[in-house]
């Protein structure tokens, strides 16, 4: 008897059995347990003690229920914190990275040879290089006494870190994360047929009508995959903790930065926890937003 | 009780471990490897023990000179001294060279994940915490009675072994202190008509100074820490000797006390000096800002600066210095923290001052608790502080060796005949830290333009979330 003809086999294409394919998977599934779901069950925990880095409450940490959760949800410093994230995630990912990465590959399509190549390279620098670096790197630039900055706009004593600290983070993080949205739209734009712009042209449509009608439609999925990611990225983003410190006196403050400075810098660990939780949160729902809207899209291939 | 003791310490170690993934500090293996760390006899004690010691010093950066001491002198040294005793021993020094807060995080993580380095330095105000985290135990529980028969104690004065001391224990063998005044510039002091041997005897006194200094160009007249980024700086150079100098202080009779007239006319000052135009309140907010003072200082672009005699020896000296002043013997003055007015300060004092130090710990769970000490004592040994300071002085504890070395600087003489006398130290509660960090906040707010009244309603409210109203007493 063939074994292809088995019922089984259908729900078994691989031919592993139960035990076989839980073999299989287990070391996987054992690194997330470790990784994720360890970490995350913990930091539930830990958000639920009064435990510090150090003093009594390190030794004996005792349960505080939702103290933690009532108390943060009360805090002005994290209102604060809380928006100025949505404002840093809004404005440099999905506005700045987003659309400066499609309109570099938008330009650069037909590009070919040293001048695409050039360009791309110089985007990718960005992307590659340690944060650290970077980061150091733009301290030195944006310094008031003897930046590059101050020197290339004639405005010495400007001490752009700290005069506009939100502006600096943005530009910062736009400037360093446009190499992503580049390559992926790059190639996301290969997928569209060139017939149907040349098709588009030949009725007259301008290069607006060209991407709303024609080239958007083909790459939905792609900008919503690229959006979920960067948003996540950089809603989690440390770096600019890099360049201004949270500073002056908390103006960039984002919830990264500010999670670091209760539990590690005031050595809060169970505030601090609880804040992640919140946090873990809200990149669910984030992500749940944006698994939406491509699953929306799914549904309707007719549309395509 | 045995049963719970043991779950207790099921639950500190695995809080312990999961913390450490939880915050996804890399490297913490947890070794609970149980080394009970009792009384060690010299004569049983490991022929061939190995130490790692590790402090926020780095060769070319922070306590640069100290750093090379100890790699170069100390453990050189120590080796040979531990060989005549037919030990072997191997020391290596960790190097750190940051902001003293991540050296506390870093210090505080890894004690509690067990990796810690065998001999550490610590602060005196963090003393306190370690010790009540459980990260250090009494030296003698560690390395034995050895410890309190040390010769060394006898040479160090009572106040500054408190620095390495909690409730009348003894967990750290104290490094040196130091002493806060106020360093001129007496180059831009005589542009500015103002006398080479200046000594304000009222805060009046310092705003008359710094409008003077005001009229030259390119100069800020008076650095006065006060910003976050300053850290414990803006509390102990800054915020500290004045509200010390107003007659109040943030502790006293066992409460922490509220922010009073005293608290409030502290903030004042801030409000005038930033507010007036007399002090630059950017860099105060800056990240690096205390690093770019010292510069700026050493650049003659700044007039007056309050700080520790740190100052002097480690960030101005002319050799090993961070910030390096050539002319630093001739153009520094150096003048008393004056009290808001003549007698308005604590106890009646028209001077003030605040010390504090660091101190020389060791590990609990060190391997080798006896090698560990003998380092300790060694390290605090009349020799090997002589050593130490040779080439850039300092108050250490022991005063056999302030006598015959400080003579020959003047400043730190000053800061010893002058300064210690009317000096105070820094409550050694465990929550000292936080309410320090509080006091940076309400300072920081009144930088940035809040009125003193303001700040120090929040610093209130904060203070009662903090240590709980039942904790707190009416402020002067």
């Amino acid at each position: 008897m063939a074994r292809t003809a088995s019922p089984r086999a259908a729900e078994d294409p691989a031919g592993l059995g139960r035990a076989g394919a839980a073999a299989i998977t287990a070391p996987a599934l054992l690194v997330v347990a470790a990784f994720l779901v360890f970490p995350a069950l913990w930091t539930l925990y830990l958000g639920t003690t009064n435990y510090r880095l150090t003093g009594f409450a390190a030794r004996h940490p005792h349960g505080v229920g939702l103290q933690n959760y009532t108390n943060v949800v009360q805090d002005p410093g994290f209102h604060h914190s809380l928006w100025l994230t949505l404002e840093y995630v809004l404005l440099s990912a999905v506005v700045g990275q987003a659309a400066l990465g499609f309109a570099i590959a938008w330009m650069l399509r037909d590009a070919t040879g040293w001048l695409k190549r050039l360009i791309e390279a110089l985007v990718l620098l960005a992307w590659i290089l340690p944060s650290s670096v970077v980061a150091f790197l733009w301290v030195a630039m944006l310094d008031r006494d003897s930046g590059t900055l101050n020197a290339l706009l004639h405005t010495p004593g400007t001490a752009w870190a700290i005069e506009h600290p939100m502006a600096v983070i943005i530009v910062f993080n736009i400037w360093r994360g446009t190499a992503f949205s580049m390559l992926l739209y790059s190639a996301a734009l290969t997928s569209v047929p060139p017939s149907q712009l040349a098709t588009a042209r030949m009725f007259g449509a301008n290069s607006w009508q060209q991407l709303r009608d024609v080239v958007f439609p083909h790459i939905r999925g792609h900008i919503l995959t690229n959006l979920l990611l960067i948003s996540l990225w950089t809603f989690n983003d440390f770096t600019p903790y890099q360049i201004t410190a949270g500073g002056p006196n908390g103006k960039s403050q984002i919830l990264p930065v500010y999670i670091y400075q209760t539990a590690l810098f005031d050595g809060q660990m169970g505030l601090g926890a609880a804040i992640s939780l919140l946090m873990l949160l809200i990149n669910l729902i984030v992500a749940l937003v944006y698994l939406r809207l491509l699953r929306e899209r799914r549904r309707e291939p007719v549309a395509a | 009780m045995g049963a719970h003791s043991a779950r207790s310490g099921n639950l500190r170690t695995l809080i312990a471990v999961g913390a450490a993934v939880a915050a996804l500090v890399a490297g913490c293996s947890s070794s609970s490897s149980g080394s009970k760390p009792a009384a060690v006899n010299s004569a049983d004690q490991p022929k061939n023990p190995t130490l790692v010691i590790t402090a926020n010093d780095i060769a070319g950066g922070k306590n640069s000179n100290e750093a090379n001491w100890i790699q170069k002198t100390l453990i050189p040294d120590f080796v040979k001294a531990e060989a005549a005793k037919g030990i072997t021993a191997h020391v290596t020094f960790r190097p750190n060279g940051v902001d003293d807060n991540a050296y506390k995080s870093k210090l505080a993580l890894d004690l509690q994940s067990g990796t810690g380095d065998d001999v550490f330095s610590l602060d005196g105000i963090w003393v306190g915490e370690f010790a009540d985290a459980g990260y250090v135990k009494p030296l003698n529980q560690v390395a034995g009675a050895q410890v309190d028969s040390w010769d060394g104690w006898s040479q160090i004065t009572q106040a500054v072994q408190a620095l390495g001391e909690y409730q009348g224990k003894r967990f750290g063998v104290p490094n040196g202190t130091d002493a806060r005044v106020i360093f001129f510039n007496k180059k831009l002091f005589a542009q500015a008509g103002l006398p080479a041997d200046w000594q304000p005897t009222s805060w009046q006194d310092l705003y008359d100074a710094a409008a003077k200094l005001k009229t030259l160009p390119g100069v800020t007249p008076v650095q006065w820490d006060g910003g976050v980024p300053m850290g414990e700086a803006t509390t102990m150079q800054g915020f500290l000797p004045l509200l010390s100098g107003a007659g109040g202080s943030l502790w006293a009779n066992g409460k922490w006390m509220k922010a009073g007239t005293a608290f409030t006319s502290a903030l004042g000052f801030y409000q005038k000096i930033y507010g007036g135009g007399y002090g630059d309140p950017v860099l105060q907010e800056d990240a690096k800002g205390r690093d770019k003072s010292f510069t700026e200082f050493a650049a003659n672009k700044i007039g007056i600066y309050a700080e520790s005699d740190y100052m002097w020896r480690s960030v101005l000296n002319p050799t090993g210095g961070t910030a390096p002043m050539a002319d630093r013997d001739t153009d520094v003055g150096y003048a008393l923290i004056p009290s808001q007015t003549p007698s308005s300060g604590v106890k009646g004092q028209g001077f003030v001052s605040y010390s504090g130090g660091s101190d020389w710990s060791i590990n609990p769970k060190t391997k080798y608790p006896q090698a560990a000490w003998d380092f300790l004592a060694f390290l605090n040994s009349k020799t090997e502080t002589e050593s130490r300071i040779s080439g850039a002085p300092l108050l250490t504890a022991r005063t056999d060796v302030n006598q015959q070395v400080l003579g020959n600087d003047p400043m730190l003489k000053f800061a010893t005949d002058k300064v210690l006398p009317i000096t105070a130290f820094r409550p050694s509660q465990a929550a000292y830290n936080d309410v320090s960090s509080l006091v940076q906040k309400a300072v920081a707010d009144v930088v940035g333009g809040k009125s003193p009244e303001q700040a120090a309603a929040a610093y209130e409210k904060a203070l009662e979330g903090l240590v709980g109203a039942d904790s707190i007493a009416a402020g002067s």
